[in-house]
């Protein structure tokens, strides 16, 4: 299994949202190499024919009946928003100028 | 009248109940202790000392009117600070929720208030519940009140030094990976991972949801399992939870015996890193359960050597992708939002100031194994060995009634030895971690103490699903027996603060 490099890890930092510093790639870098060269181990079974395990239960889908039941008011459930406008999620601009 | 603090949550019950003390004379006790002790032991995060007292004065007037009260009404209670609770902070031990006030209560929560259970405030733990130290904590680290340089154990290491502090008689802990079972086995206390589904999961801050599993902390057996009573049961409002009836835990903690039962020792969990304090006090677990009556055979389980590896593909994965709700839009922290910024930005500078270095790890851990190239031969892999661990359980409770282990390689560790060894750090959870992949039900209790260091050392029970009332009729009897060998519980031996 090959090794992590730090452009890798910067590439994942991306993907994952973080805006890591200079500092914090350098000391994750060397600690997520360990990690994956540890738990590579796994792969040990990667030839085996075992069925894969997701989820302790098997699961169903849960049906409810429609009905309408007491729920947040706007009030609540923008109580804890960074930054609201009309009763709703005040956010960041998300699409680009044009 | 003895010290309230010093007594069990079955004796409180009975005293609020027989009116020999009140809810609130019992909750200001505790409150005092807490205000006495928790500058040392900084088990709680928040303390709830107004929704406390109205809660124990409730229950004493509903006492007043006649009304027949729940079996650990007016008893109070720490909290494990990942449930969410109405109109009190809920921080999950992180920056990135600091200051949120939740607009409703975790289903557990909601059980707790409804048994007329004192909530005295909420506990401390590692971030997210990422860690087995409770130094991942963004609100410093909590001490282990058998040695206050020592870890209490993690995740939930608030609610178990709660109670080895006195503070509380009862704690909630969550279990992924042994986040219950490790705390109590390094504090001398009592704590039970139930069957997966057994708890309900609503309003219980997600890391890994196919392991994430609620249960109750304790200082003995009974009060463990009064406390599964309340908050186990089917929930509608958790697709994964259990609807069918709880095992009766109470009745089997009340009737303690191992007398023809099969115990099997699993052979994996011994050998190179065990200490040999803890191995010697595993061993006399077993000659005890030999002598009390059960059949003991050793028993194989080859792919647990895997199980670890697997967690570490497993929980990251599915925290990584949990973990994305927390983008600084709808609750909680906000970082960088100057109008010229975009969305993505503001959630990349909010996610790398409010998040700490083991969730970055495990948030990037599972974003690469996850990852298309690596997918198969990581995450694919870890849920093969979950079968394999799975079929392993399988196999071993054909022939026996319940597994036994030490709870953790090693009693607790100095404060900081860990903290920068990730892998180090992970192996704590070396033989708890097995349980979780396959969702069955494990306890642990205090054994003894280790002779090199004199710190607790725990002794895990392991049942099938949906057989959780067998840890409670094994871990009462074993209780039983060693306090009747050491003449008191060994909690007792907890060094004053």
């Amino acid at each position: 299994m090959p090794g992590i490099t730090r452009e890798e890890v910067a590439h994942l930092a991306r993907l994952a949202r973080l805006e890591l510093s200079a500092e914090e790639l350098d000391h994750f870098a060397g600690q997520l190499d360990d990690i994956i060269g540890a738990v590579a181990r796994v792969s040990d079974v990667a030839a085996q024919d075992v069925p894969p395990t997701s989820h302790p239960l098997p699961l169903t889908n849960v049906m409810r009946p429609d009905e309408v039941r007491p729920g947040l008011t706007p009030d609540q459930a923008l109580a804890g928003a960074p930054a609201q406008e009309q009763q709703r999620f005040k956010v960041p601009q998300i699409l680009g100028e044009e | 009248m003895a010290d309230l603090t010093r007594l069990t949550a079955a004796e409180l019950a009975a005293a609020v109940a027989d009116g020999t003390a009140s809810s609130v004379e019992v909750t200001e006790a505790h409150l005092a202790r807490v205000e006495e002790v928790d500058e040392k032991v900084h088990a709680f995060l928040h303390v709830d000392r107004e929704g406390a007292l109205a809660q124990a004065r409730a229950v004493d007037e509903r006492r007043a009117a006649g009304e027949r009260l729940g079996p650990l009404a007016g008893v109070p209670l720490a909290l494990k600070d990942i449930f969410t609770t109405e109109g009190v902070p809920t921080t999950v031990g992180s920056k990135i929720l600091e200051g949120w006030v939740p607009p409703y209560d975790a289903t557990v929560t909601r059980r707790l208030k409804e048994a007329g259970v004192v909530i005295l405030g909420k506990t401390n733990m590692d971030e997210f519940a990422m860690g087995s130290s409770t130094e991942n904590s963004a609100y410093g680290p909590t001490g282990n009140p058998w040695d206050l340089t020592r870890i209490p154990g993690g995740s939930g290491g608030g609610s178990s030094a709660s109670l080895a502090s006195f503070q509380a008689p009862l704690a909630i802990g969550t279990d992924t990976g042994g986040s219950i079972r490790q705390p109590a086995a390094v504090t001398g206390t009592v704590g039970v991972k139930p069957t997966y589904g057994g708890v309900s999961r609503y309003g219980m801050v997600a890391f890994s949801s196919s392991l994430d599993q609620g249960g109750p902390c304790a200082r003995t057996v009974l009060d463990a399992a009064l406390l599964h009573e309340v908050i186990a049961g089917h929930d509608p409002l958790d697709s994964t939870s259990i609807d069918a009836p709880v095992p009766d835990v109470v009745a089997a903690a009340r009737n303690g015996s191992v007398e023809g039962m099969r115990v099997g020792v699993v052979r994996e969990f011994r050998g190179e890193g065990y200490q040999p304090g803890v191995i010697r006090r595993f061993d006399e677990s077993v000659e005890l359960l030999r002598e009390l009556g059960a059949e003991v055979v050793e028993v194989s389980c080859p792919s647990f050597d895997l199980a670890l590896a697997a967690y570490y593909l497993i929980a990251p994965s599915e925290c990584s992708s949990n973990l994305a709700r927390f983008d600084a839009m709808r609750y909680g922290l906000r970082i960088g939002d100057d109008g010229t910024r975009s969305a993505e930005e503001v959630t990349s500078l909010t996610r790398e100031a409010g998040f700490g270095a083991e969730v970055k790890r495990r948030v990037m851990l599972g974003t690469y194994a996850l990852s298309s190239g690596y997918y198969d031969a990581y995450y694919g892999s870890a849920q093969k060995v979950r079968t394999l661990v799975s079929r392993d359980f399988e196999r071993a409770f054909a022939d026996v009634d319940v597994l036994v282990s030490p709870t953790t390689p090693t009693t607790a560790f100095p404060i900081g030895e860990r903290a920068d060894d990730p892998m180090a750090m992970y192996r704590a959870d070396l033989c708890t971690i097995p349980v979780n992949l396959a969702g069955n039900a494990a306890m642990s209790l205090p054994c003894g103490l280790a002779d090199e260091d004199g710190l607790p050392v725990g002794l895990q029970i392991i049942a099938p699903a949906m057989a959780d009332d067998r840890l409670y009729r094994v871990g009462s009897a074993v209780e039983a027996a060693f306090q009747a060998r050491w003449g008191h519980p060994i909690i007792e031996e907890v060094p004053a603060l």
